[in-house]
């Protein structure tokens, strides 16, 4: 296991590359799904604001 | 063939497009992560240590399809973006809005996976050649489509203007693509070429196009997702928008 984590002395440079590439391809979807919560929330309240001002 | 005819530009409408965008999103998010998963086994326990690189080589396994994708991403955004002008689709200009950030990350990755790869390899993290210059370049390109198109007040004008920036930068690819046999770069020349034998080891080349059609059904599955979401955002005092906000969304 250990040895595996080493990369053979490599450590640094293959997790520093795959790390990075996790963290942005994991990060970019999650900030996708909270604009999107964000932007339908703004939508709904508009929505429900302008029903009742017709009322 | 009347058949077969499908009338493409109702599909251009984004009221259409919504609800298959979220189709297209979920089924490329689930091939994703299986391609990945299935990629990232072959990477470190399949795929033989490299006889020169050692385990450092593996870099290669997110660099190469990374730096791919930085290409064929702006590539498939120059396409939206003339279908865009010619046929004046609304749609076309906001496919191309969906996929520059995800194309700015890989271009991104590429050059930071690359420069990882240097400081071991070549005992350097970053060097003036031809191929990293220009990949830079394309760096820059994605960042100054996303400028320019937010910049405009209109955004169908943002479009447009952001739609020529496009067409002119893609030369930037094929210079990219044979800056490795047109000058005299440090970094080395293409492993896989179209119509040659590879002369990588089977195991290392299957997982590194693994790696790609994983990378390649993610960039769909967040583009489909930003799309969405860009969808709503310019459509919101649209009709269609309205009676779904009213039904909860």
């Amino acid at each position: 296991m250990a040895e595996f984590f080493h990369m053979g002395g490599y450590a640094l440079y293959v997790w520093g590359s795959f790390g990075a590439t996790a963290l942005l391809m994991i990060a970019e979807p999650l900030l996708l799904r909270s604009r999107s919560r964000q932007i339908r929330q703004r939508i709904m309240r508009l929505a429900r604001l302008e029903q009742a001002a017709q009322q | 063939m009347a058949s077969g005819f499908v009338n493409w530009f109702k599909f251009s409408s984004p009221a259409t497009f919504y609800p298959v965008a979220r189709t297209i999103g979920r089924s490329a998010a689930v091939i994703a992560v299986i391609l990945i998963a299935i990629g990232l086994y072959m990477s470190f326990f399949v795929a033989p240590t490299d006889y020169k690189q050692g385990e450092g080589y593996r870099i290669i396994f997110v660099h190469v399809p990374a730096s791919w994708m930085s290409m064929f991403i702006y590539v498939v955004m120059a396409i939206w973006a003339a279908l865009g002008l010619i046929f004046n689709t609304r749609l076309s200009a906001m496919m191309a809005q969906s996929l520059a950030p995800t194309g700015a990350i890989f271009a991104f990755l590429s050059l930071w996976t690359g420069s990882f790869w240097g400081k071991p390899m070549w005992g350097t993290w970053w060097v003036w050649d031809a191929r990293i210059t220009s990949e830079l370049l394309l760096f820059f390109l994605y960042l100054g489509y996303m400028a320019l198109r937010s910049a405009f007040d209109d955004p169908r004008r943002g479009d447009r203007a952001s739609a020529i920036l496009l067409l002119v930068g893609v030369v930037n690819v094929p210079i990219i693509y044979y800056s490795v046999q047109w000058w005299n770069t440090l970094h080395q020349g293409a492993t896989i070429k179209l119509g040659e034998e590879s002369t990588m080891d089977d195991t290392m080349l299957i997982a590194m196009l693994i790696m790609t059609l994983g990378f390649w059904a993610y960039s769909i599955a967040v583009a489909m997702m930003r799309l969405r979401n860009v969808i709503l955002e310019r459509e919101r005092s649209a009709g269609w928008v309205r009676q779904m906000a009213g039904e909860g969304l």
